[in-house]
């Protein structure tokens, strides 16, 4: 049985060559530099938006989003077959309006964008009229209550923002009297409502959160306040003037997001995904619109599929983690490649969130188990109830963290349950078979070997490489392969084996 | 984990790693790479990964190995356990496809309905038919198959033996290389292994020569040692007897199941002799610490012979004779 290694040498040598000519073709064609440096953060935000055609001519309207302060846009592309498309300006107002004949059954259109993010942009727009609502016109008890709340929130500011953080903080304090109002408008009117009583300019407008991988996402809510030129952006239930991610205000004239006229169930929703592009690049922006063979960049894809393989196109480099840390070193992991799983999900919930549930639920779950064992179940009806356990431990952490007020906490859902719950049946029949040290041992080489593949899966270069240069798969599997036929010694058999080196 | 940390060290690691490579260590990824994915084809595994279809090539070729009580393999007859056992004085319950000594439980004695294990723990009826239904649903075998629970009697350990074992029975392991025994050694139940005849759980392990069954060295938990640390017995005068038997019945194992790197796992039994416990297709490394010595020499040396599979016993065991013992 023995083999020839030439066979080997040679299918190495086309994958590290056939990728590293793939990467390079890529660079040179496309422009796409090896390294994230100097670059400019994009933001690609795609706009989907479904509806139910109703045999009728149909006239969709979207409100377009334009340069504004700290973003601007490079380019905007709309995809919308047999449609007719026009961008219509009025009143100042530039709208993306699609038509149709004959619109029937479910129809799909998408309008998608790219924004530089530019910390120093300033765009100056023109303040809201102050118009007096017709919200604080007459009495009753909850035009009261909003005039108390203005009142007091009024003595505790300075200017115009002050004076809109005080006012959203008092919204939150007086759950009551709010209650009330809210029977009669939403939150965000009668903010806008108080506000301009007072003579602030401001208005409702409708934001994106952008974050890297968004799928699916909605419009917010947001008040605009301005004082004079300027303007914040306010999160009315949070009053905060940042949100924890950059927000692009979508639709900001006061006018509805998305109009269809000869449909019905109408949906928009939004996809986003950040890139890094070189600043040459920006000036003239050329997208790789025809398919190309060789052009073997995700970057063709719709944008929501390219959001999913940003992270898909990361687990080679947890995979080879694993392979080094287990083939190299000896490290011992419960469950081959549940570390990979478990830094994926720490990408989601941020680390030290995703450590202390982690240990928290595997923790809580061991305690479960050690009684299910006294029930004298079977195996499949055991681990069902540990999923169950599991997943109600999920929902008790997450309310109550988010009754502390650590919203950090709801992330915890993103665990892949069932894969703790097998980990922790195999670690309660590991600690009863070779005791708590051995759990211990594994426990903690799995988290370890997940931290550093979350380290690397958030380094901004290997992210960088991975999506931008898919032939660098190909090296990966070489190297893979290589280590494949490793066959010294791993690093703690060093140690293992020290009593009988010493003699 | 934490004792690793002279291991950070570059010239420390290359040192000893120079040091292990001179003493002819085998590692982990050379025993895989190198030995198990070429001797053993991996069309003969479930032979010895199913220790049944062992056992039924065993019973087929008349080698000693212990009787088969009952196998159950459904839950419904786990309730039933107690028809298998009700007059035994022990027994031993295992998965058939366990690995790694896991789902062994060995009842030494029972009574009035309640069972006792081999470190004087009693279990009753329900704990024993949990594990019964433990093993059916698949906990113990590789990749969490549904497996068959098997009930064997108990051998009585050779007299010879007894003294070094303070729990369970002291059982031989054997590395069998193409039908060449290359290395042995006896695996030591005690207190800190519960019973446990398995290196990594705590247990003893002796290497003996290959010649004559004598002690060599004696191992526990990586560090070496004189004597039995619950007896005292000192363990450097261990002498396996009917060891030209066991060798006998190690290299027929390799006739009986054709893999070419094999661990036998054999036991002494006071009057049937040398008896079959069962094979294993990916035997442990710490045969080597038992043994003070690598087995890389002793692989390679049988490497360079053409065709030893076809060799007979006798000549089999002249050549370990001549060229392993120490």
């Amino acid at each position: 049985m023995n083999h020839s290694k030439t066979p080997f040498v040679i299918l190495i040598f086309l994958l590290v060559f056939a990728g590293l000519a793939l990467s390079w073709h890529r660079h040179i064609t496309y422009n796409v530099p090896w390294l994230p440096g100097e670059q400019q953060q994009v933001w690609s935000v795609e706009a989907r938006i479904e509806f139910v055609g109703e045999n009728t001519p149909a006239i969709v309207s979207l409100a377009v989003p334009e340069t504004q302060t700290g973003f601007e846009r490079i380019s905007e592309y709309t995809a919308s077959p047999g449609y007719g498309l026009e961008f219509v300006e009025r009143g100042g107002v530039r709208r993306a309006e699609w038509s149709v004949r004959l619109a029937q059954g479910k129809q799909v259109l998408y309008y998608r964008a790219e924004y530089a993010a530019k910390k120093m942009l300033q765009v100056k727009q023109a303040s809201a009229q102050i118009v007096e609502s017709k919200l604080l016109r007459g009495s009753g008890p909850h035009i009261t209550v909003a005039r108390t709340l203005l009142e007091s929130a009024k003595k505790k500011s300075a200017d115009e923002f002050t004076l809109t953080r005080e006012l959203i903080r008092e919204f939150n304090n007086q759950i009551e009297g709010v209650f009330l109002l809210e029977q009669h408008a939403s939150r965000e009117a009668w903010l806008v409502a108080l506000l301009q009583q007072v003579g602030v300019a401001s208005r409702r407008v409708s934001v994106l959160e952008l974050e890297d991988g968004r799928r699916r996402s909605q419009l917010l809510d947001y008040l605009q306040v301005f004082s004079g030129d300027d303007y914040v952006l306010f999160d009315p239930f949070t009053g905060e003037r940042n949100a924890e991610s950059p927000v692009l205000m979508w639709e900001y004239h006061s006018q509805p997001a998305l109009d269809v006229l000869g449909g019905r169930n109408s949906r928009l929703s939004f996809s986003v995904i950040e890139q890094k592009m070189p600043v040459g690049d920006l000036v003239v922006r050329q997208r790789e619109m025809q398919s190309n063979l060789l052009d073997f960049s995700i970057h063709t894809l719709p944008l929501s599929e390219q959001a999913l393989f940003k992270g898909i196109l990361l687990i080679p480099i947890g995979v080879l983690v694993v392979c080094l840390l287990r083939i190299l070193i000896g490290i011992r992991t419960a469950g081959t490649f549940m570390p990979v799983l478990i830094a994926i999900s720490f990408i989601q919930t941020s680390l030290v969130t995703g450590l202390v549930g982690f240990v928290l639920i595997v923790g809580t779950g061991l305690l479960i188990r050690g009684y299910l064992s006294q029930l004298n179940l079977l195996l499949v009806a055991r681990i069902s109830a540990v999923i169950i356990s599991v997943i109600i431990l999920i929902a008790l952490l997450a309310v109550l963290s988010y009754q502390l007020g650590l919203s950090e906490g709801l992330k915890i859902s993103f665990f892949p349950m069932i894969i703790l719950s097998w980990t922790i049946e195999r670690m309660s029949i590991l600690w009863e078979e070779e005791g708590g040290q051995e759990v211990l041992a594994q426990v903690g080489g799995s988290l370890f070997v997940a931290v550093i593949t979350y380290a690397l899966m958030m380094n901004e270069y290997v992210q960088h490489l991975t999506f931008n240069f898919l032939g660098l798969q190909l090296v990966i599997m070489a190297i893979v392969l290589i280590l494949g036929t490793y066959t010294g010694y791993r690093l703690f058999e060093l140690q293992r084996f020290y009593a009988m080196i010493k003699k | 984990m934490f004792a690793a940390l002279p291991l950070l060290d570059p010239f420390s690691v290359f040192r000893r790693y120079k040091d292990m490579r001179s003493l002819g260590l085998l590692g982990m990824n050379q025993r895989n790479h190198k030995y198990i994915a070429r001797y053993n084809a991996r069309s003969l595994f479930p032979i010895v990964d199913n220790k049944l279809h062992t056992k039924e090539l065993a019973l087929e070729y008349r080698l000693t190995t212990p009787d088969l009580l009952g196998v159950i393999d459904n839950q419904h007859d786990a309730s039933l356990l107690d028809r298998f056992i009700c007059d035994k004085e022990g027994f031993c319950i295992k998965p058939a496809k366990g690995s790694g000594g896991k789902g062994i439980l060995v009842i030494k004695a029972c009574e009035q309905g309640r069972y006792q294990k081999t470190n004087g723990d009693w279990l009753e009826l329900a704990a024993v038919q949990r594990h019964v239904s433990n093993i059916l649903a698949g906990l113990f075998s590789l990749g969490g198959a549904t497996d068959v629970a098997m009930i064997e009697t108990l051998l009585v350990p050779s007299h010879a033996l007894a003294k070094y074992s303070h729990h369970g029975v002291p059982d031989i392991r054997v590395i069998v290389f193409r039908g060449i025994p290359v290395m042995a050694m006896m695996r030591l139940a005690c207190t800190e292994s519960h019973g446990k005849a398995n290196l990594h759980q705590g247990a003893i392990g002796v290497g003996l020569n290959i010649a004559t069954g004598r002690a060599i060295n004696a191992v526990q938990r990586d560090r070496c040692i004189e004597r039995h640390p619950d007896t005292g017995v000192l363990l450097s005068e261990l002498q396996v007897p009917r060891w030209h038997e066991l060798l006998r019945l190690a290299c027929s194992c390799h006739e009986i199941c054709g893999l070419g790197y094999l661990g036998v796992d054999l036991v002494i039994d006071e009057r049937e002799g040398p008896a079959l416990l069962e094979l294993n297709a990916r035997p442990g490394l710490s045969i080597q610490i038992a043994n003070n010595a690598g087995l890389l020499p002793r692989l390679r040396q049988i490497e360079a012979i053409k065709k030893p599979e076809l060799w007979t016993v006798d000549k089999k065991i002249e050549f370990a004779l001549a060229h392993f013992s120490r």
